[in-house]
């Protein structure tokens, strides 16, 4: 078993122009003390998904702040990965039928694992269900050990938190994404923002032409209103009441809307999602119906950098980083507030909260009829962003616990 | 220039955000929250929200009043809550007492709303701080200027704000050490009447390097001497 290796670095002084040198200078001083510790971040993939896309970017700036981190993943079967995927599913409140069996294969990945990662560092961070099995061993009071949540455990599965749970109360902490996704636990939990990176490619600044050159590709026009909603085609995110809601805005603004997403091609529920989608679509040349390559950064941050307004109106959402995607870019947006959603969009601050079809369609003839206040809450937006979502945020917190851990064992 | 005995340590901080085992979702149950908290509880939706929400200079003032506003729709006891103005309280006892009297008073004369749900819960959370030096100290109001400028926002905050409690004055940080150490207590004053509510941290910070800025110019010499007639 070998750490995951870097690809591409950016270096922390990038940041500096646009969090400013105070705060690099900030992170330079917290991380000091710390210079030298070992840290180890485990979890179980190292490319896709959202965790892999934070540890990409955090774990070589905390080496530049001279931690001796590193990023090292579990391995498992195909066997393995059906269970975990039953149990994340299970963990959001999905219908689970337990089987001891699927218990039986998660224990013995975890101690398969415990022999190949050498688990010494002196903070080990395990992140999601999947390697939390990991945690058996730990030697007494050797190290500090943390378990990272990003998902929601608000409605968990009784039989898969359960098990679950006898893993998570040997950790010295618990850290999730929202108070709401926690759960009661013997130990102390932390919240920590998940956070997105300005300088990737689905963040950074575009040049006007190839923004241009994106609308052009997909024949939308930028002279009218574009109003975007960017997620996979899924239920949860109701892309039909998305075109619900904009057929309502048609009635009194010549607009557009964009509706893109991850291929559907390798999900069998997102096929016949899109196929919905398009058929609610239908006739409608203003409504652009996008299935976007996998990994498309650039064209989504073209997409997000031409709409007029940004929509996620998910009817249940994990914390919804699309929404902070679209503030960083000083877009107004319209959201339902659920999950994660109402933490970044602060109703009349930050974006309009919406609780169905007619009030997300309220909302965006609201913003088109008064372009000052859409403009108002992009900006906002981007503030709130800037404080409190981005990747150096998130390095900050954990700088900060290691500090916090290292104090409260040596009281 | 004056060279200070004492000189002002800058410090920077961190904030952990530890979630709580409280939460809320009637107004009822908001009193008997704000009634158990922790200070550190109080602390957080309180001075710590205005810090990362320090950009928004109208109309968000704490947790508590946001979430009355937005999740239970009582807009007048959210105003009372938000006209709090956290510089008035050396203590975290003190304000507690009228955060829960202002809901107290409200579900007495509003008992039909009392019980109501919200359309989201309140979660009480506290905060940990992690408090380091930044490795910069100054004597003159010249090192004064030029470490303010290079703080951070959570460090800002943490010398301009946080710091009525620590000093149990109506004052913070900077001013105190310019009129101890320094004994410019007009500059101090003038300082202490920056508003960080209709201000951001920038708005702020700017302000109160154009008034060290000023009190600089006071005691320089003249630029350019006039030649002397008899010269």
């Amino acid at each position: 078993m070998s750490p995951v290796q870097f690809a591409s670095r950016i270096p922390l002084t990038d940041y500096a122009g646009v969090i400013g040198e105070g705060e690099i200078e900030e992170l330079r001083a917290l991380a000091k003390p710390l210079a030298g510790r070992t840290v180890e971040m485990v979890n179980s993939t190292a490319v896709g998904g959202g965790v892999a896309e934070i540890l990409n970017r955090l774990v070589p700036l905390g080496e530049e702040l001279g931690l001796k981190i590193r990023w090292e993943v579990m391995t498992g079967g195909e066997d393995f990965f059906e269970v975990t995927k039953s149990f994340h599913n299970a963990l959001h409140g999905e219908p689970y039928h337990s089987d001891p069996h699927h218990f039986e294969i998660f224990r013995s990945y975890n101690e398969q694992n415990q022999k190949r990662i050498p688990l010494d560092a002196e903070f080990v961070v395990i992140h999601d269900p999947q390697p939390a099995g990991l945690i058996q061993a730990r030697k007494d009071g050797k190290n500090h050990w943390i378990w990272r949540c990003h998902i929601d455990l608000s409605h968990p599965n009784r039989a898969v938190w359960n098990f679950l749970e006898a893993f998570v109360s040997q950790f010295e902490g618990a850290i999730f994404s929202s108070p709401q996704f926690a759960r009661q636990l013997p130990i102390p939990q932390y919240l920590f923002h998940p956070a997105i990176d300005p300088l990737s490619e689905k963040n950074r600044e575009l040049e006007p032409e190839f923004i241009l050159e994106v609308l052009a590709r997909y024949s939308i026009d930028p002279l009218r209103p574009i109003l975007t909603q960017i997620s996979r085609f899924d239920r949860l995110k109701d892309p039909v009441g998305v075109i619900r809601a904009y057929r309502i805005v048609r009635r009194y603004f010549d607009c557009q809307l964009v509706l893109a997403g991850g291929s559907a091609s390798d999900d069998p529920e997102g096929v016949e999602v899109l196929r919905e989608v398009k058929g609610e679509a239908e006739g409608d040349p203003d409504i652009k119906v996008l299935e976007l390559p996998a990994w498309a950064p650039l064209e989504v941050n073209a997409l997000q950098r031409a709409s007029t307004i940004v929509i996620q109106k998910s009817l249940r959402e994990g914390f919804g980083l699309t929404v902070s995607e679209a503030l960083w870019k000083k877009k107004p947006v319209v959201a339902s507030e659920v999950g994660g959603i109402p933490t970044q969009v602060i109703h009349k601050h930050t974006g309009l909260l919406s609780h169905s079809v007619e009030g997300t369609a309220y909302q965006i003839r609201f913003l088109l009829s008064h372009p000052e206040i859409a403009a108002r809450l992009g900006e906002q937006g981007h503030q709130h962003v800037k404080e409190n979502f981005l990747i150096t945020n998130n390095l900050k917190r954990y700088l900060a616990l290691f500090l916090a851990l290292d104090q409260m064992a040596k009281n | 220039m004056e060279i200070a005995d004492t000189p002002f340590d800058f410090f920077t901080v961190a904030n952990l955000t530890r979630i709580g085992n409280l939460s809320a979702g009637t107004l009822a149950e908001l009193l008997s929250g704000l009634e158990l908290c922790s200070d550190a509880s109080i602390f957080y939706h309180t001075f710590q929200t205005l810090s990362s929400h320090h950009f928004l200079t109208e109309g968000f003032s704490n947790d508590f009043a946001q979430w009355v506003l937005a999740d239970a729709n009582r807009d007048a006891l959210a105003e009372q809550l938000a006209a709090f103005d956290i510089r008035d309280y050396t203590s975290i006892a003190a304000l507690r007492a009228d955060l829960c009297r202002a809901v107290r008073e409200y579900t007495e004369q509003h008992p039909e709303f009392a019980h109501q749900q919200a359309l989201e819960r309140f979660y009480f959370c506290e905060s940990v701080d992690v408090t380091l030096p930044f490795g910069m100290q100054a004597r003159t109001l010249d090192e004064f200027h030029s470490g303010v400028k290079r703080l951070s926002h959570a460090a800002f905050y943490f010398h301009f704000i946080s710091s009525r409690l620590r000093l149990h004055l109506g004052t913070n940080d900077f001013s105190y050490w310019l009129a101890n150490s320094l004994g410019l207590k007009t500059l101090a004053d003038n300082i202490n009447r920056i508003d960080i509510y209709t201000n951001t941290l920038d708005s702020a910070r700017a302000k109160l390097l154009r008034l060290v800025e000023r009190e600089r110019r006071k005691h320089e010499p003249s630029a350019v001497r006039e030649p002397h007639p008899a010269d």
